[in-house]
């Protein structure tokens, strides 16, 4: 049986976005879409979740941040850019303090985009994350996934 | 009850009661769900996420959780052995006790800020709850003049008649040991949250599995305390149960976080006022009113 | 009636560490001679107290017969020296009030002795029966090793507070007296006698309080000492009503006279004990004396002193049983554990919390010793020996504790397991000793809610909301020894060999105790019960094996420590926001700078603050021991 299919736990990180995805995101969980039908549950612990869904775009700040939380969720877990911005960095593409997208920082599974990301697209991101999970835990199996060591101040390029 | 049934008890509980409790906490979900006028996951979602949970990684702070988690499991089915093959109904109480201490021990070896302030909150949440189990066993006492289970079991006449406090005090105190609004202090279920996750913070994957499967038999454990209120009469006892569930989901979902201090104080008041009220009086009646 | 040879080893028990109380005075000057005196002393008495305990197994009470004038003359002239010391005390420290109540004392023994009645005569000054034996196997055992503990300690505490003069010759010295004091205590059966012992006990209290001559630990060892006096007096008080009534002055013919007559100077002596045992409104010479170094606060708080305050109790509760001032005293027991316990939870000074719990316990003593029934009682001679047993190991550790880490506050022990793993391992020893199933205390809490109840339902109402005090303060200390954070500081002093050995062995005894207290309770507190109620409880043996499960399961349990987690566990670093550095206890603040994560307990003082708490209980007990009088007086 497919667990991970039933059973997906969500952390969401707001990365740098203006906050129109962020409501998106909980507007999923209101009643017009309700997506505890499908088992997701909102978890606020990257220690308890299984997608790791991220709104806008990645900064200086948020970098750290990031890695560290992808890095404290147990394995098998795979992370959802959601919005334009967290895709490419979006309309903040070139502002100064910039990285880029959340591919600029930790490897991204699914790409949700839109500006802001429609409920309906988020959840279809997420279910396509599913089929996803249930693969990496197979994997695992076979090989253990090397992760990236303690967060540094090295600055990546974008 | 023979032997033989007892053991049969006892067994049943360890096998079936994650089971029950998972379908329990589905309608739980379910009924939430409605409440909120929302559709709500399946009814095996409880089960489903346990079973997630153990495929998932290993991960920790420490290499020493796992013993603090295996000891809250332990003890936890241990009281619940106890409760159900008729035993000691004190020593099922202070197997209880033994069994959180050893969760919040767990929580503050993580030395984690966050699990530190749940073990915190988890440790006033169990001293608003525990004078009212002690309460209950003493009322059980009083009416039967045992402590043992089988001896409270086999009374012809319902409790409820006698003990009528000490099973509001029981209800109040079930709101803390079953995690539900207002008094979710230290970690709460699935939607609500404060201060992350609380207790339950720093572990993951099978280590958090272990958690919920200890509190699910602390769940049916603690609604055999409410059945024996009923004991003579099953099926008044089931609805009473279904009752008293649906009265704590309507209070879950009706009522927002209270501060510490008012879920300890309420609860040592409103417990001390019902709980030894109906003892002391229950003593001078049976004694014919004679101090 | 007698069998004089078995009463060779109580005398002995009594004079042998008088008598090395006196060597250590004269040559205790010189260390190693001290040390080794010292260490003699404390092997002694446990081994005296051990064959004692194997001599009299299953024996009945013995009493032996001793009837010479001069024995009592020398009673009498020990009572007046030591009336005469503590008067030149309280003259020297200019405290009016200790030499009225010494004075008072002194008119009280002198009207008994000399009022023109018929004086009372005691046909068997001294004997020995189970209850002794066991208070004597407190005394001796775990007084023992921590003398032992004290030899170890001394010189690390006079390393550490360099300001206080060294006078550890007066300091064994007294030590010694005080032991003596403690086995003539339990041995005397001459009420006159046992009064004299008492004393002796008072004064030891209030010379190893005052130790160090700091203002402060001046200031606690004369309030020890005026509070114990109010006690003192209303002990000769009741000498002297038996004597004035014509009744018997031997312990056992009180007790046997039964509460028609002998309530009246039976509540005298247990209010004496309620000052002795450190009971609201006594409780604050208790908390004073934590000044003290702590071998002296582990001897007065674990086996002597305030034990000597619940002995009393215990030896009276036929006469309390089912009275109603038994029943005020009950509710003093268990007000003051309410309060004692509530109050532990503000502390974070580690001496301060087994301070207020030894109240507290003491108070669960007394409540059930008050109500006097056979199961009450049993229950009360266990928690006596337990309570015993897991606070020495507890102030013993401490101490240890205090020297490594240079602070007594729990919050400077956070993370001590990894620090100190031998001490932090004895603290939780003792701790889990002290509240937890299957361990001692808790086995005694079990059977004391039963008792309770038979005596009024809203005594254990009161033991249950305590008892989640408790739960909470220890838990609390626990949780800080095996929380981590960070990397500690090393530890600096080292530990003696001495203070190892006290810890191990006192570990190893609180761990013991609840494998074989079935053992202890059938062998020595039946026939104390049997010679006293006629009755004993028996104990349902499925209980056992539970309680035996849960041991085995504890002992077990640890071995999961040795599986080190396989290849799949992942160590990852705790979860700070996101805000982590490298370091698992650093993280980055919205300032951007690197702090480290600090963690602090809950004290909950806006609930349990120990300035009103301690007013409230002692308003409560000061109304029920108001209540008391009147009800003894009518």
């Amino acid at each position: 049986m497919n667990l991970f299919r039933k059973s997906p736990w969500i952390i969401h990180y707001d990365g740098a976005s203006c906050n129109g995805c962020d409501i998106e995101v909980l507007a999923c969980l209101t009643p017009r879409y309700d997506v505890e039908r499908l088992g997701i549950i909102n978890t606020g612990n990257p220690k308890h979740a299984d997608i790791l869904l991220i709104t806008g775009y990645i900064n200086e700040q948020s970098q750290p941040v990031v890695r560290t939380i992808y890095e404290q969720m147990p394995d098998p877990k795979v992370v959802v850019a959601v919005g334009i911005c967290a895709s490419s960095g979006g309309i903040f593409r070139d502002c100064y303090n910039t990285k880029g997208g959340v591919d600029s920082t930790i490897p991204v599974d699914i790409y949700v985009p839109g500006c802001a990301a429609r409920p309906e697209s988020i959840m279809d991101g997420v279910v396509q994350a599913l089929d996803l999970l249930e693969r990496k835990r197979k994997e695992k199996k076979t090989r253990r996934r090397a992760i990236a060591p303690t967060p540094t101040s090295e600055v990546p390029t974008p | 009850m023979s032997a033989w049934t007892r053991i049969l008890a006892a067994i049943l509980f360890v096998l079936l009661s994650p089971i029950l409790a998972g379908l329990l906490a589905g309608l739980d979900r379910i009924i939430s769900a409605r409440m909120q006028s929302r559709i709500g996951p399946p009814l095996l979602q409880p089960i489903y996420d346990l079973l997630k949970l153990f495929q998932k990684e290993r991960i920790a702070v420490n290499r020493s959780g796992h013993f603090f988690l295996l000891g809250y499991l332990l003890f936890t089915i241990l009281a619940g052995i106890e409760f159900f093959i008729g035993g000691d109904l004190l020593i099922v109480i202070f197997a209880l006790a033994l069994a959180s201490v050893f969760f919040v021990l767990g929580a503050f070896a993580a030395g984690s800020p966050y699990s530190h302030i749940g073990a915190e909150r988890e440790l006033i949440q169990i001293m608003a709850s525990e004078p009212m189990l002690i309460m209950c066993a003493m009322g059980f006492y009083v009416a039967t003049g045992s402590f043992q289970v089988t001896t409270i079991h086999a009374q012809p006449t319902p409790l409820i008649a006698t003990l009528p406090g000490i099973f509001l005090g029981m209800i109040y105190i079930l709101t803390i040991k079953l995690r539900k609004s207002p008094f979710d202090l230290s970690t709460s279920h699935h939607a609500h949250q404060e201060i992350v996750k609380g207790i339950t913070t720093e572990f993951a994957g099978p280590y958090l599995a272990i958690i919920e499967l200890a509190h699910g038999y602390e769940t049916i454990l603690l609604l055999g305390f409410l059945y024996l209120f009923f004991a003579p009469w099953p099926l008044l006892a089931l609805a009473a149960l279904i009752a008293v569930y649906f009265l704590e989901i309507l209070a879950d979902n009706t009522h927002a976080r209270l501060y510490w201090q008012w879920v300890l104080r309420t609860s040592w008041a409103f417990t001390a006022i019902v709980g030894a009220g109906n003892l002391i009086l229950l003593h001078y009646l049976q004694r014919g009113g004679t101090p | 009636m007698s069998s004089q040879a078995t009463m060779h080893l109580p005398l002995f028990l009594i004079l042998f560490p008088l008598l090395l109380a006196g060597l250590l005075a004269l040559v205790g000057g010189n260390a190693t001679a001290r040390s080794a005196l010292a260490k003699v002393g404390s092997g002694t008495v446990a081994i005296g107290a051990l064959a004692l305990y194997w001599t009299t197994l299953h024996r009945e009470a013995q009493f032996f017969a001793w009837d010479a004038v001069w024995l009592d003359r020398a009673v009498l002239t020990a009572e007046i020296a030591v009336a005469l010391t503590l008067l030149l005390i309280s003259l020297r420290g200019r405290q009016p009030l200790i030499a009225l109540l010494v004075l008072a004392q002194g008119a009280l023994m002198a009207l008994a002795e000399w009022g023109g009645h018929a004086h009372p005569h005691v046909a068997a000054p001294l004997f020995v029966d189970s209850l002794s034996v066991i208070m004597a196997l407190i005394i001796g055992v775990v007084g023992g090793l921590i003398v032992w503990h004290a030899v170890g300690y001394m010189p690390h505490y006079h390393h550490h507070e360099a300001q206080t003069p060294d006078r550890q010759r007066g300091f064994f010295a007294s030590i010694f007296l005080f032991l003596g004091a403690m086995f003539a205590l339990v041995f005397a059966n001459h009420l006159g006698w046992l009064f004299l012992a008492w004393e002796v006990t008072t004064l030891c209290s209030y010379l190893l309080i005052g130790y160090s001559r700091t203002p402060e630990a001046t200031r606690n060892a004369f309030l020890a000492l005026r509070l114990n006096l109010i006690g003192g007096v209303a002990f000769a008080s009741a000498i002297l009503y038996i004597a004035r009534t014509g009744g018997s002055l031997a312990l056992n013919e009180v007790v046997a006279s039964g509460s028609a007559t002998a309530l009246i100077p039976a509540a005298l002596i247990c209010f004496a004990g309620l000052a002795k045992a450190a009971q609201m409104p006594f409780s604050s010479w208790l908390l004073g004396a934590m000044v003290a170094p702590s071998p002296v606060s582990a001897l007065l708080h674990s086996s002597t002193m305030v034990k000597a305050g619940v002995y009393v109790f215990v030896r009276l509760a036929p006469i309390l049983q089912d009275t109603l001032v038994g029943l005020l005293f009950a509710l003093v027991g268990a007000t003051t554990f309410f309060f004692a316990s509530c109050i532990a939870i503000s502390q974070n000074n580690a001496k301060r919390v087994l301070a207020y719990s030894t109240i507290a316990n003491l108070g669960l003593i007394v409540t059930c010793a008050s109500i006097g029934n056979v199961q009450a009682v049993w229950a009360a001679i266990l928690l006596i020996i337990f309570h015993a047993v897991a606070k020495a190991l507890l102030f013993l550790a401490v101490g240890s504790a205090e020297h490594s880490i240079g602070s007594r506050d729990i919050e400077d022990m956070e993370g001590l397991i990894a620090r100190r793993p031998k001490t932090a391992l004895a603290i939780l020893i003792g701790i889990a000793g002290m509240f937890l199933a299957p361990f001692g205390m808790l086995v005694s809490k079990w059977a004391a809610i039963e008792a309770l109840m038979k005596g009024h339902p809203i005594l254990p109402v009161i033991v249950a909301f305590g008892s989640s005090a408790t739960l909470f303060f220890w838990t609390k200390w626990m949780g800080k020894i095996l929380s981590t954070v960070k990397g500690a500081p090393p530890p600096h002093g080292p530990v003696s060999m001495e203070e190892k050995n006290a810890m191990f062995f006192l570990g190893v005894l609180t761990v013991g105790l609840c494998a074989i207290w079935p053992f202890i309770s059938s062998t020595s507190v039946k026939p104390f019960l049997l010679s006293q109620f006629g009755a004993f409880v028996e104990f349902n043996r499925a209980t056992i094996l539970i309680m035996s499960i849960m041991l085995a399961l504890i002992a077990a349990l640890p071995l999961s420590l040795l599986y080190k987690g396989d290849k799949g566990l992942r160590i990852a670093t705790p979860y700070l926001g996101g805000a982590n550095v490298s370091e698992r206890h650093l993280f980055t603040p919205s300032i951007g700078l690197t702090k480290p994560v600090a963690i602090r307990s809950y004290y909950l003082t806006e609930i349990f603050g120990e300035r009103r708490l301690t007013r409230a209980g002692f308003i409560a007990c000061l109304a029920l021991l108001a209540i008391l009088t009147v009800v003894v007086s009518t």
